[in-house]
């Protein structure tokens, strides 16, 4: 532990100001909640509205798990991991279950995530309403208003070019049935996952300034019309090419003349892998 | 024939500015332009009262600067009037101030109760969502969660204005002057709502072009049963549409009456100066 930075590197002041927009953000499911967003020795967009919740949170007990699109080994997840780590003196773990504060980008871990468990998802975009209103006067007030209708006008536009559901990541969520929220790029397999989740869910958007949140046991209901109701990706007749994995997200991989499919959370592919040797 | 208001003005008015010591004393008639040679404040719209009656087409007539707009845009929300009040009869029964309800009824007010078209249609349609959707946003808006009904009616009312089949899945930054218009007027007509207001709809447009919207209009009013007030500076498109005409001058309505009555026998002196530029 580098003792030349205060404890998990920002002043006590910082934290108490992160962490009191973050209960607010749990008072309000699903509320984009301003933050003074730090400055962070990292640039703003790679995961720092992440990391300044994760800073603020992180103590003695902690056990740190930080993975960037299912990968606990990646550039930007090692970088993450080795200023926590440097700054707090914290153990890292790669196994989902052993983690207490999990930090991710894009992805949600297969592992059913507990109450002693809390999920940090970085946030590039956290307004759900941005693209098709550019003024945030504007989606404020719309949100005050709860009028979404031009979510459900992207989401109509898509079914007409597509003939489907075909959202790339993101796909817009209703929390506790009140604000509408961008989930962060996670694929929509992911979605479920937040409704009812017994852990905690924060999410944090550096550039933004904004953080919002799920709190355990909180309805999240994707966006999805009547006739065109809310599907996953399906990876129908796939399994992992290493563990055997049918109902996981997968990464599809060209490897010579074949498409092969793996599943994208690494750690837990790991750990089937782990089971089947024993 | 026309009996019954569906809509009623009442003392409307829309400054832009404060007043001063000088304007504020002073009576409405007083003010010889709109504005206060003093502060420059700005009397937009002085005391509007008029009715629309069901199933007609009201004509505004005036020269530019007269406040034709500016009416038109606190009666659809787009400004707050400084004071005044309008009622529409199918909503609470003709018994609320529309300009006193809260935000969301106001939504809801323009969604179901008003369709606008505006002059420029960047203010009325999305240029980068296709035609279909235009149209579904506003069905959205009122509730609607079903795709392929959405679809439906949204061909319909496009194919009501002539846009071609194949040309519906497109965005109206691609289309004509004409007919981004006409999408706008499709757009306008989506939840069946008792009054359309359309401002200077044909103001910029080929006098062919024109031609085919006014009688769009025209199809519509006969078609649909709709109220519309429609706003133009140009006293040819009003005698081409509206069964009765008001018209504005300086912020106020210094003559009304049937069309016809006013292109005989114009009252005021302004309006001798238009009906003789029309002959
Ligand atoms: N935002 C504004 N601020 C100040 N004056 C305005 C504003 N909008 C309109 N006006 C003035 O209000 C008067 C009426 O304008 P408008 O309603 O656009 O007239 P019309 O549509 O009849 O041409 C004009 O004198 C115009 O300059
Ligand atoms: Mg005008
Ligand atoms: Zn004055």
């Amino acid at each position: 532990m580098k003792l030349q930075y205060n404890y998990a590197f920002f002043d006590e002041g910082s934290k108490r100001e992160i962490r009191r927009a973050t209960l607010k953000a749990v008072a309000i499911p699903g509320y984009q909640v301003p933050f003074a967003s730090r400055e962070m020795p990292i640039g703003r967009g790679w995961g720092t509205g992440g990391l300044q919740l994760t800073l603020s949170l992180i103590g003695n007990e902690d056990t740190l798990k930080v993975i960037d699109q299912g990968s606990d080994e990646s550039v930007n997840a090692v970088n993450i991991k080795k200023l926590i780590v440097n700054t707090t003196g914290a153990p890292v773990t790669e196994e989902t279950k052993e983690a207490t504060l999990i930090q991710s980008r894009h992805r949600i871990p297969e592992e059913p995530l507990g109450s002693d468990q809390i999920l940090v998802l970085q946030v590039p975009y956290p307004e759900p309403l941005r693209y098709i209103e550019p003024s945030e006067y504007v989606t404020k007030r719309l949100h005050g208003d709860k009028e979404y209708s031009g979510a459900w006008l992207m989401l109509f536009e898509q079914i007409m070019k597509h003939g489907k559901m075909a959202t790339g990541a993101d796909h817009a969520v209703f929390v506790h049935d009140r604000y509408l929220m961008a989930p962060s790029p996670i694929p929509r397999f992911d979605n479920p996952k937040m409704h009812d989740s017994e852990a905690l869910i924060l999410l944090g958007a550096g550039r933004e300034k904004k953080i919002h949140a799920v709190p355990p046991f909180t309805k999240v209901e994707s966006i999805a019309f009547d006739d065109y109701p809310f599907e996953v990706e399906q990876f129908t007749d796939k399994s992992c090419i290493k563990c055997g994995a049918t109902h996981t997200f997968m990464d599809e991989i060209i490897s010579g003349l074949k498409t092969v499919h793996q599943c994208n959370d690494s750690s837990h592919c790991l750990s089937r892998m782990n089971q089947e040797a024993v | 024939m026309f009996e019954q208001p569906v809509l009623k003005v009442e003392g409307l008015r829309k400054q832009f500015g404060d007043g001063c010591g000088h304007c504020n004393s002073l009576s409405v008639d007083a003010l010889e332009k709109n504005y206060c040679t003093t502060c420059g404040t700005v009397y937009a719209c002085q005391d509007l009262n008029f009715e629309v009656y069901k199933g007609e087409i009201l004509g505004v007539v005036g020269e530019s600067g007269s406040g034709k707009s500016t009416m038109m845009q606190c009666l659809y929300f787009d400004k707050e009037p400084t004071s005044g009040a309008v009622y529409i009869d199918s909503y609470k029964e003709g018994r609320a101030n529309l300009f006193e309800e809260s935000s969301q009824q106001k939504r809801y007010i323009k969604d179901m109760v008003l369709g606008k078209v505006y002059q420029n249609p960047i203010y009325g349609l999305r240029m980068n969502i296709s035609a279909v959707g235009n149209i579904a946003e506003k069905l959205i808006s009122s509730g609607v969660r079903e795709v392929e009904p959405m679809k439906a009616r949204a061909k319909e009312l496009l194919e009501a204005v002539n846009i071609p089949t194949f040309r519906m899945g497109e965005a109206p930054k691609n289309f004509s002057g004409g007919m981004q218009q006409r999408v706008q007027i499709a757009k306008a007509l989506s939840n069946n709502p008792p009054v359309l207001l359309l401002d200077e709809v044909t103001t910029g447009l080929d006098l062919s072009v024109q031609a085919n919207v006014l009688d769009l209009i025209k199809e519509i009013q006969r078609d649909f049963g709709v109220s519309i007030i429609v706003v133009s500076h140009d006293l040819g498109v009003i005698r081409m549409l509206a069964d009765r005409t008001i018209v504005m001058l300086n912020g106020k309505i210094i003559e009304s009456g049937l069309t016809d009555q006013i292109l005989e026998d114009p009252q005021h002196e302004y309006t001798q100066q238009l009906v003789n530029a029309l002959l």
